[in-house]
């Protein structure tokens, strides 16, 4: 299985590479890509320069260009895959299907992934766009048992990637509007997710309290640290329950079903984060390269667990009873 | 400058697939009352959030569409948003197979199962810009309800680019958020999707989510989240007409939903401002804040007042 990891600067890329990845993902500095935060992403420049230095140890560059394109400024995402096709990218990862019908029909030779924005759960769907647009391979999104990862993944006619480790999306990537609903920022359009640009902090007494946009979306007492307000990972209130009734804040360690995922012929595995610093990005590609290896350990794991946001896991959709 | 005399393009309205789980009996008096009493061109019906709700509504479908014909209203099926187990698949590939009834596809599964024949497209699927829906126009798209994340600019610019096929937009309703594989709503009453007693159907309009400091957010329905407040995009029919949208999507909400649609209807016509019209939605559906941000590229839950 190949191991995909994820870049958010030029540096990071290199460590990415260095650490042990198979394949390194990576976006320019615009909206057309989902994770479009401030001081994050390449130049045209920079991913050349990262093309260069993946090609020479043998590692692919795979460039996310995965938001939805906005209507009437559809040449910046066209343009976005014109430069990662010109620049020697070795697959480009795409969620609309407009986007994607301009791939296939400009680059036909070249490597179309399915977004996990593009939230292609079942075989049908996924199937559908190998046929039409020649996708040779799907990242699965967050919302399937590892046994039906397994059927997917003997049903499609395509290669399958999964997420194995990183922050979580609780609700179905590519098809939630929470964001915009709360800051006009979306996923699907801007990229950006509960964007910082509208997160402010609060103090009553000793307690922290977060808000986006005009709503709260958590409060910490004294003793407890305060997390960023991402909104479906807030505290609310429903019926009888107050607390977090959407998810806890943690992040996705699916490490576990490393075995399951490979016997289901699943053929590659991602890391989640590009927007996270350059210690990450080195420690997990490194810890998971080394369990892929089978000489990873508890010590490694443990490890890994601490770079976790929150430091607290689960295994999401992997497992059942997560439902 | 001469006054010329305008004459509106005729909109149509259609009712939405009711999202929520409502008692079956419930659900069928609703229906008949649309057919009998609404002044609506179409109705969407059937399970689009759960597939474990499916079996409460299936006895009574067939009487359902029958008055809902008769009562003048042409009737599409809708599919499943999320489609993940092999009978979601199943009950996915039925609806191309049949030809009795047109289908609404939300979610590209269904797309797919339609083999090229004429179909509408449902607001859950992500149609953002023209080329997406020329490439849904290909395999037989000839209506699209555009998603409710979309900006005017946008609708204008899908339109202008992509013609030939029927816009809607989803003009009333809470707005469906987003979709889990794990049930928010089940889990808040103590149980799991799997074991979930249907719980959902405890609130036929949805379980209001209230921030820590008391503020009306968000609303559950099984497993998609909803908007707290209710869409009205009311005072914007007349741009939204001119900007090329054919069709009004009426989303059902427990409230007086002939009201509703006799309201959008006036104002549509032109016998009704829009100022009056948002005025008598508060009439027809007293619980309800509601919202048009998104139209304008704003917060989705803030209302702003057409001009």
């Amino acid at each position: 299985m190949e191991l995909i990891c994820p870049a958010g600067t030029l540096t990071s890329f290199r460590d990415a590479v260095d650490a042990g990845a198979d394949a390194v993902y990576c976006g320019f500095r615009n909206e057309t890509n989902a994770r479009n935060f401030p001081g994050l992403n390449l130049s045209r420049d920079e991913l050349a320069e990262a093309v260069d230095y993946a090609g020479a140890r043998g590692v692919k560059t795979l460039v996310a260009i995965n938001t939805f394109m906005r209507a009437g400024d559809e040449a910046l995402w066209t343009k976005a895959v014109d430069d990662a096709v010109a620049l020697g990218a070795d697959a480009i990862i795409i969620a609309d299907l407009g986007l994607l019908a301009y791939a296939a029909e400009r680059y036909p030779d070249h490597r179309r992934h399915l977004s996990v924005q593009a939230a292609a759960a079942n075989v049908d769907h996924i199937n559908f766009l190998v046929d039409a647009f020649g996708v040779k391979r799907v990242v699965l999104p967050r919302v399937l048992t590892v046994a039906e990862i397994a059927s997917v993944t003997r049903q499609v006619r395509c290669e399958t990637e999964v997420f194995v480790f990183g922050g979580l999306c609780v609700m179905e990537e590519g098809r939630c509007s929470l964001s915009s609903y709360a800051t006009g920022k979306s996923p699907n359009m801007q990229g950006v997710c509960s964007p910082a640009s509208h997160v402010s902090y609060g103090r009553n007494g000793g307690e922290m309290i977060s808000y986006l946009g005009e709503f709260t979306v958590n409060r910490f007492p004294e003793d407890e640290p305060a997390g960023y307000p991402t909104l479906c990972k807030g505290r609310f209130v429903a019926g009888d329950e107050k607390g977090y009734l959407f998810e806890d804040p943690v992040s996705l360690d699916v490490l576990s079903h490393i075995p399951a995922l490979e016997q289901a012929g699943v053929s590659a595995l991602k890391i989640e984060g590009r927007q996270r610093g350059r210690a990450y990005i080195s420690q997990v590609v490194g810890q998971i390269r080394k369990a892929l290896n089978k000489s990873g350990s508890g010590p490694e794991m443990e490890a890994l667990r601490r770079l976790s946001e929150g430091q607290r896991t689960t295994a999401g959709s992997f497992e059942k009873r997560w439902r | 400058m001469a006054l010329e005399v305008s004459t509106t393009p005729s909109v149509r309205l259609t009712i939405g697939p009711l999202l929520y789980l409502w008692e079956p009996d419930k659900w069928r008096d609703f229906y008949f009352r649309i057919a009998d009493e609404a002044d609506v061109d179409g109705v969407t019906l059937g399970e689009v959030v759960c597939s474990k709700r499916q079996h409460f509504h299936q006895p009574l479908l067939g009487e359902v569409i029958e008055r809902l014909t008769a009562g003048g209203k042409k009737v599409r099926l809708a599919s499943l948003a999320l489609v993940t187990l092999e009978r979601e698949l199943r009950s996915t590939r039925l609806l191309g197979e049949q030809d009795e009834f047109e289908v609404e596809v939300n979610e590209i599964a269904a797309h797919a199962a339609m083999r090229g024949k004429p179909h509408a497209v449902g607001p859950l699927v992500n149609v953002y810009n023209g080329p997406t829906a020329r490439v849904l126009a290909a395999g037989g798209a000839t209506s699209i309800c555009l998603p409710p994340e979309l900006p005017l600019a946008s609708l204008r610019a899908i339109v202008r680019d992509a013609p030939g096929i029927e816009y809607e937009v989803f003009a009333f309703g809470r707005v469906p958020l987003a979709i889990s594989a794990r049930c928010a709503h089940a889990r808040v009453k103590g149980a799991t999707k799997d074991n979930c007693r249907f719980v959902c159907g405890e609130d036929p309009d949805g379980l209001p989510v209230e921030t820590l400091d008391d503020q009306p957010f968000l609303a559950l329905n099984g497993v998609q989240t909803m908007s707290h407040s209710c869409q009205a995009l009311i005072g914007e029919v007349p741009e939204l007409i001119e900007a090329g949208i054919t069709s009004l999507r009426l989303s059902p909400q427990r409230c007086d939903m002939v009201a509703v649609a006799q309201i959008f209807r006036a104002v549509a016509g032109g016998e009704m401002d829009t100022r009056a019209g948002l005025q008598r939605l508060g009439t027809a559906y007293p619980d309800a804040k509601y919202s048009n941000g998104f139209l304008y590229g704003v917060p989705g839950h803030q209302l702003t007042l057409a001009r």
